[in-house]
């Protein structure tokens, strides 16, 4: 069988090593090893953004990210987008906009669109259809999910300002 | 749009926007999904698929397999003699015995501590096939010698027990290739022939898309050691399947337990028993421990079920003033290997055909014929994308050829509220022509048909279209069972919470937040107050299963008529309390109040709690089953199927590169007759997704399937629409107040996914004079088509 790796990440702001199989992917990682089944397999290849993470800030498909790579990086998953303020706010823009149906691609979704927000404060209409084009979706035809991030991007550019006055 | 709103308490709950019950844990990652439940002690379990298109299996070795560390079964056809045929036309055994008739066909099984040992194991398993010629189209299928894709198996005379009449086709084989065939005739097409002014004929070619659920297909199965099963599955009909599952073990249903885990995706493809689940209850039997068996996205594409494609023959008429005279179709289904659900889709199709518009005369004739090819099932919209592609480009022709406008010539033989037609459907309500009115006017179709027409001869090559199309669906059940109907059990406990148990399952559509919806409309609660219970057969009341668009209809109906029992009960209880008729007190705001004035006689939660307590202590918990009025259809497939029928009117926008045949589709307005709007954000959801999924199948979903082989099993190469390319949506709803429906509603569910595709075909005509009649309207079948590179379909001889 193949070998193995020691690795050392902080995972949702949280130390933790592990060991593991060469060959395995950060997302089996996630959900095999560590429990953590908010990150979805929806095709294994990269084609449809179920499984995206943050790594070191930036959005990733984690099926093809082998778990040993994840050494010495922050990952931040759909469970720790959650828990944070912009989370609360964009899984508030999602119920209430109606984005969420079957919601097999809300998680990655969630983290795609805090990503956005956060890293490119994306609030225009086009800036947001491109930047979940990574993201399929069957059942919602997109357009609440648009309004969804529009929302929650409005409003984290809102508390943004009251912060500052 | 705006967002969810928080109802004021005695304000009505209905045509609100109310947020989805499961949303929040969903947009958390907390949801547990089938994929994501651990069941300790289970094995997983892979399936070998066949690597032969048509072959007779020769000879299967597992021993390597089974002597791999880590495997703790691994099994064969052999190893379960006692297996019985599953699916619609019970015509294949889970795991094939003697021979395979497609690439996805199940030849064994492995049960191992993880899914890298089965995998391991699958590479150690050597078949040994005899390859048999390829039946790779109906034609060929239905060709003088063609080879028989289910001849009499080897050795199927020599068991008495194969010797009764009506066996299954797996076990008696099929002597020639048609697994069904439907006719259904109304008037005399040749009178009305005759009578016409106008006579046209095309052929339309319909090809293969699939569900592609975001969550792939498995199942979880565990034997307690009484031999009770209890199984995880996705399945949208449980109760069914209950019984479907206890036939194929030759146990008693009652010893059946169906847990249903929330679900990724649905969409009509887990209507049907297919074998992964059948082979995941064989190794747990076998290996005495749970069985977790989850696809990769690769064997979804391949072996879960496809929409059916279609090859359609529709002859037309119609009189000089636009009357339409009759209608002849005839069609042939691409059945695929073994038969699903996607051979009974006529019964939709012919409805579209016969009762969309006003046709006196009427003839239909299918044949469904396998093939080596995948097999389809039941996809949202069941045959209707397809037979209304067919009837909407006919009615554009005929308008043409008759020198109307379509949408006069449209509104000329639209069916009117009342109307019984020669099917026997009686359109008690019917929005068709505010539909047809309501979409054009919202959309200046006339003025931009017009427009675009008179460009045709512009230089550019962008040109500009629009096109317009409807579309008849069941919205009130659909009685192809004995019973069409669902139960619901209630319970309001002692704080004014109350639980739903319904028979009703959630498949991502809403039905839970919008039973509850209704629920605490009748017992003027607040949304926060109910729980759903919907996924336990142990549990939850009967109920066909989640299809034609029938749950917020029919389980909407039970949960009313289980909440007005309950309020029933409180009222008469409440007036005995005070003295004061029931009749003059009402359930608003969580309290009981006088209905004049609103007077505030007793908080709902402490008064029931008095009930428990009083010494004539009683419960509030009531049951309902609803039965919708609706009728079978006879032999000839007459008869009112539903209790309520559903119209809708889409107008599509597009632009056409006619240098590159790409078609972008830029707007879509849509007037949909719903009855009456529930959850105004639920419904929106509902009729947004089905565009986007009607744009796909129109324009960039294409299951690419070449003498058996699906050449395109990835997202990379099977075009799903993404964010960029959704069209600007402009949904309106015309509420006819059905007079059945909870609440004056009708379903919705499959609706705004049916006429997208022949919109989009006479958005194409209008921008470019070229009426293409072969779907998917890809950038390369574009551009073939309008410059003369494409054979438009032909009816093939042998059909």
């Amino acid at each position: 069988m193949s070998a193995n790796c020691d690795i050392a990440f902080t995972l949702n702001g949280v130390k933790r090593e592990l060991t593991v199989p060469a060959g395995m992917s950060a997302l089996e990682m996630l959900r095999e090893r560590l429990g953590l089944t908010g990150t979805k397999y929806g095709c294994g290849e990269g084609e449809c953004g179920a499984c995206t993470i943050l790594v070191d800030g930036a959005t990733l498909n984690s099926c093809l990210m082998f778990a040993a790579d994840c050494d010495g990086r922050e990952l931040v998953t759909v469970e720790g987008v959650a828990a944070s303020e912009p989370g609360e706010r964009l899984r508030s823009a999602f119920v209430a906009s109606g984005a969420v149906q079957c919601g097999f691609c809300t998680p990655g979704l969630m983290v795609q669109a805090a990503h956005l927000i956060e890293r490119h404060h994306a609030t225009d209409e086009a800036a947001i259809r491109r930047g979940i084009e990574g993201n399929l979706c069957r059942c919602t035809g997109y357009r609440k999910i648009i309004d969804a991030i529009a929302a929650a991007a409005v409003a984290a550019k809102e508390g943004a300002d009251h912060g500052r006055r | 749009m705006g967002a969810a709103e928080k109802p004021v308490p005695g304000d009505t709950l209905i045509g609100k926007r109310i947020a989805k019950l499961d949303a929040p844990d969903k947009a958390s990652g907390k949801t547990r999904y089938l994929h994501d439940l651990e069941v300790s002690g289970a094995l997983h379990a892979k399936i070998l698929r066949s690597t032969q298109v048509h072959a007779r299996i020769v000879s299967i070795d597992t021993r390597a397999a089974r002597a791999l560390p880590g495997v703790h079964a691994v099994i064969t056809a052999a190893d379960v003699p006692w297996q019985r045929p599953i699916g619609v036309g019970k015509d294949h055994l889970p795991l094939k015995t003697d021979r395979v008739r497609s690439l996805r066909d199940e030849i064994a099984a492995v049960a191992a501590d993880s899914e890298q040992i089965a995998e391991a194991a699958l590479k150690l398993i050597r078949v040994q096939y005899e390859p048999l010629p390829v039946v790779a189209t109906p034609e060929e299928a239905l060709a003088p010698g063609a080879p028989l894709i289910h001849p009499e198996p080897r050795g199927a005379g020599e068991g008495p027990q194969l010797k009764t009449a009506g066996l299954p086709v797996a076990f008696a084989g099929k002597p020639d290739n048609i697994a069904m065939t439907f006719a259904y005739e109304q008037g005399d097409v040749a009178k009305g022939e005759a009578e016409s002014d106008v006579v046209i004929e095309d052929v339309f070619r319909l090809h293969y898309v699939t569900h592609c659920c975001m969550g792939v297909s498995g199942v979880i199965a565990e034997f307690d050691p009484g031999g009770n099963l209890l199984l995880y599955s996705n399945t949208q009909v449980p109760f069914l399947h209950k019984r479907e599952f206890a036939e194929l073990l030759g146990i008693d249903p009652a010893r059946i337990r169906i847990i249903q885990p929330p679900i990724g995706g649905g969409f009509g493809s887990k209507l049907d028993i297919y074998p992964f689940e059948p082979i995941a209850i064989f190794l747990a039997k076998i290996t005495r421990r749970p069985v977790k068996l989850v696809f990769t996205r690769e064997e979804e594409f391949l072996a879960s079920p496809t929409r059916q494609p279609v090859l359609l023959k529709l002859r037309s008429g119609c009189r000089k003033d636009g009357t339409l005279t009759f209608r002849g179709v005839e069609t042939v289904h691409d059945n695929g290997a073994y038969t699903s659900w996607g051979a009974t889709t006529p019964f939709v199709m012919m409805q579209t055909i016969s009762s969309l518009y006003r046709v006196p005369h009427c003839k239909y004739f299918t044949k469904a014929v396998y093939t080596n090819n995948p097999y389809a099932g039941s996809f949202r919209g069941y045959g209707n994308l397809q037979a209304t592609f067919a009837v909407e480009a006919h009615m554009d022709k005929l308008a043409e050829a008759v020198g109307m406008d379509g949408l006069a010539f449209r509104l000329k033989n639209a069916q009117d509220p009342g109307e019984v037609t020669p099917q026997g459907m009686h359109f008690k309500t019917c929005g068709f022509k505010q539909c047809l009115s309501t979409a054009a006017a919202r959309s200046d179709f006339l003025r931009k048909q017009a427009e675009n027409r008179a460009r045709w001869s512009d230089p550019g090559p962008v040109k500009r279209g629009i096109g317009i199309a409807s579309m008849l669906h069941v919205g009130g059940g659909a009685k192809i069972y004995p019973s069409d109907g669902c139960g619901t059990i209630l319970k309001v406990d002692d704080f004014a919470h109350v639980t739903l148990i319904t028979g009703a399952s959630e498949i991502g559509q809403g039905s839970e937040t919008v039973l509850s919806q209704l629920v605490c409309e009748e017992l003027g609660l607040p949304m926060s107050a109910a729980t759903v219970v919907n996924n336990d057969t142990d549990i939850t009341p009967w109920d066909v299963g989640v299809h034609a668009s029938r749950t917020t209809f029919i389980a909407g109906n039970s949960a009313i008529g289980a909440a007005r029992k309950a309020k029933a009960k409180i009222l008469a209880a409440a007036a005995s309390k005070s003295g004061i008729p029931e009749d003059q007190l009402e359930l608003r705001g969580g309290c009981i109040v006088r209905k004049d004035g609103g007077e505030r006689l007793f908080e709902l939660g402490k008064f029931l709690r008095g009930l428990h307590f009083s010494d004539r202590a009683e419960l509030v918990m009531t049951t309902f089953y609803y039965e919708p009025p609706s009728k079978h259809q006879d032999k000839q497939f007459k008869g009112d199927v539903s209790a309520a029928y559903a119209w809708a009117t889409q107008v599509c926008e597009v632009e056409v590169d006619t240098q590159t045949g790409i078609v972008r589709l830029l707007k879509v307005t849509g007037a949909h007759d719903v009855g009456r709007v529930l959850n105004r954000l639920g419904i929106e959801g509902q009729i947004e997704g089905g565009i986007v999924m009607g744009q796909g199948y129109a324009l960039t979903e294409n299951l690419m399937v070449e003498a058996g082989v699906v050449r395109n099993p990835s997202f990379r190469d099977y075009k799903l629409v993404t964010a960029p390319e959704i069209p600007e949506m402009d949904v309106n709803f015309v509420e006819t107040m059905d007079g059945e429906g909870p609440q004056g509603a009708k379903g919705v569910g499959e609706a705004p996914a049916i006429c997208i595709a022949a919109a989009v075909a006479n958005a194409i005509h209008n921008a470019t004079g070229k009426r293409i009649t072969a779907l998917p309207f890809t950038p390369e079948n574009v551009y073939r088509a309008l410059h003369g590179a494409a054979e438009p379909p032909r009816w093939s001889a042998a059909a």
